[in-house]
């Protein structure tokens, strides 16, 4: 579905990611795992069409799609959950999702449907679909971002860290959530620190070091590899 | 039974622009609150594009001068209708608008601002020197009034007073209906981050570049306005004063907000009208007054006083709310 051919991006002289090689097929969570700026966001921006390549070639469905604008990739199905909970914060939770739905604007069923399918993942942001994004606590801004790329319908998601800075017991309900919308067929990509609990939803890995993977290999392969183990997994 | 809501204040604030004419006791007022309504106009332009998208342009005061040039060339060289030639000066300045917006909307923030200040007075220096069509510092003499409508009139300054409180309504019922809309959250999504727009699937490109153009086609009206109100225009209208004079309503009345450029604009057009016996000495006081507010206050009055009322409400306040507009999130 999705196939990264010896990838390179570079800001100015400086390499963020260099021979990144990731094959990712419908249906499955594959998650990327690495420090902070190891090149896991990178990798989403070069995806999405954000970032420029400056070397290698995207596949996604057979098509290249290197250099392709960001917004035609969303409407092909790619569709990216930026880290950090970025939301429209003096937008309600409604006018968020809604704006989530932005490529199917001119489809107001499909936009209804979209919106009550969010709510039944997400309950707590039917209740507080008028309250201000800013007001919404870590957990639910999250699911509120989540909830806003799936809006889009994507065929694709990639989710940047959603665990972090959550409190253990939302980060389990967090993962539940991502098998469950894994579970209606959407593809699933996913950058992660908290390798044990990613690993243990995900199909495959890759482990970044310093722009480039070092590690690759069934979730069950890494969470057995030694080197994972120590770096990641605290074993 | 609430009789101070909004939409009653809305109703009598109409109302008492309306019956305005019958309450001054001369022409001058009416003069100074006419010329307000025009740079309001195009201060709501300005608005739409620096508050609700992001980009602080510096070039409007060269549209304004863009429509204030294409209404007077078109009345007076070629004698055309002054209602045609409204059309035209809002269609000439949407287009160089467009062309601008093309190569500017290339660049951000600082950069934007820079170059579209360059851009400004660039306009100014084609004006100015470029004699054959312009008239170059000596001006444009004799522009008309607005025509007739049937048997209206618009040769005294009430019902010129009139017309442009006419246009300044529908603007102001322009934008809102474009900010409550889904192209209004789309410019404001633009600013809150362009990066987290397109990964919306917004086009960024193409709605900053509708933003522009909108927000040059309100300038060149009330430039175009302004000539046939004033009947004299010459190069200055589109000099960088005038363009930091429109920016100090927007901020002082509030950047971003609804009735910001309306309260700045009425505001310091007034403040200043009663200041003139200052004469150049007025900046020692608009000076450290825009300084204060924007330090204390960078949403403009308007913003201070939504901040005011919803913390009176009890209202839930996050920090990011009153984040200034201008500035896009990094992340």
């Amino acid at each position: 579905m999705l196939k990264l051919t010896d990838v390179a991006v570079a800001y100015g002289s400086f390499t963020a990611i260099k021979h990144v090689n990731i094959e990712v097929s419908k249906g499955e969570i594959v998650v990327l795992l690495g420090a902070n700026g190891a090149g896991k966001s990178t990798t989403f921006r070069s995806i999405s069409g954000i970032s420029k390549l400056s070397q290698g070639e995207i596949h996604f469905q057979g098509i290249p799609i290197g250099g392709r604008a960001p917004d035609k990739n969303v409407r092909e199905g790619i569709v990216q959950c930026a880290e950090g909970r970025k939301l429209f914060p003096q937008m309600t939770v409604q006018e968020n999702l809604r704006m989530g739905a932005y490529i199917h604007r001119k489809n107001k069923a499909e936009i209804r449907g979209l919106l009550e399918y969010v709510y039944h993942l997400f309950p707590i942001l039917k209740e507080k679909h008028q309250d201000e994004a800013g007001s919404l606590s870590g957990g639910q801004q999250q699911m509120l971002a989540i909830g806003r790329a799936l809006m889009s319908k994507p065929k694709l998601l990639m989710l940047d860290e959603p665990s972090v800075g959550l409190a253990p017991l939302i980060v389990e309900q967090m993962f539940q959530v991502i098998e469950e919308i894994n579970r209606e067929g959407i593809t699933i990509l996913l950058a992660e620190q908290n390798a044990n609990a990613a690993l243990r939803i995900a199909d495959k890995g890759y482990v970044y070091e310093n722009g480039e993977i070092v590690v690759q290999g069934t979730a069950r392969q890494l969470l057995a590899n030694d080197e994972v183990k120590k770096a990641y997994i605290g074993a | 039974m609430k009789i101070l809501t909004k939409r009653n204040g809305l109703i009598a604030l109409i109302i008492l622009a309306f019956s305005f004419p019958f309450i001054a006791q001369n022409d001058y007022y009416l003069h100074i609150l006419t010329l307000s309504f025009i740079w309001a106009i195009a201060v709501y332009g300005i608005n739409l594009l620096s508050g609700y998208t992001g980009y602080l342009s510096l070039a409007h005061a060269g549209f304004f001068a863009i429509g204030a040039y294409s209404l007077g060339l078109l009345t007076v060289k070629t004698g055309m209708n002054f209602w045609l030639a409204l059309v035209g000066a809002c269609l000439i300045t949407c287009a160089i608008g467009f062309l601008i917006g093309l190569i500017a909307l290339r660049t951000k923030e600082h950069f934007f601002a820079i170059y579209t200040l360059c851009v400004g007075y660039i306009i100014y220096l084609v004006i100015d020197k470029w004699e054959g069509l312009t008239e170059g510092v000596r001006g444009l003499i004799g522009i008309p009034a607005p025509g007739n409508i049937g048997p209206i009139t618009f040769e005294t300054a009430a019902s010129q007073y009139y017309l442009v409180l006419i246009f300044l309504l529908a603007v102001i019922l322009i934008v809102y209906r474009i900010i409550r809309s889904l192209t209004g959250r789309t410019y404001m999504a633009i600013r809150n981050s362009e990066d987290l727009a397109q990964t919306i699937g917004i086009s960024t490109m193409k709605n900053k570049l509708t933003a522009f153009v909108l927000s040059t086609f309100f300038a060149g009206l009330a430039g175009a306005l302004y000539a046939s109100f004033i009947r004299f225009i010459g190069p200055d209208i589109g000099s960088t004063s005038i363009m930091f004079d429109l920016l100090m309503y927007l901020l002082v009345g509030g950047i971003g907000t609804l009735s910001g450029p309306l309260v700045g604009t009425l505001l310091l057009v007034i403040l200043s009208q009663n200041l003139q016996f200052l004469q150049e000495y007025r900046m020692l006081i608009f000076g450290p007054l825009l300084t204060l507010i924007i330090i204390f206050y960078p949403r403009g009055i308007t913003g201070a006083v939504f901040d005011w009322q919803s913390k009176r409400k009890g209202k839930k306040m996050s920090g990011v709310r009153k984040e200034f507009p201008i500035k896009a999130e990094e992340g």
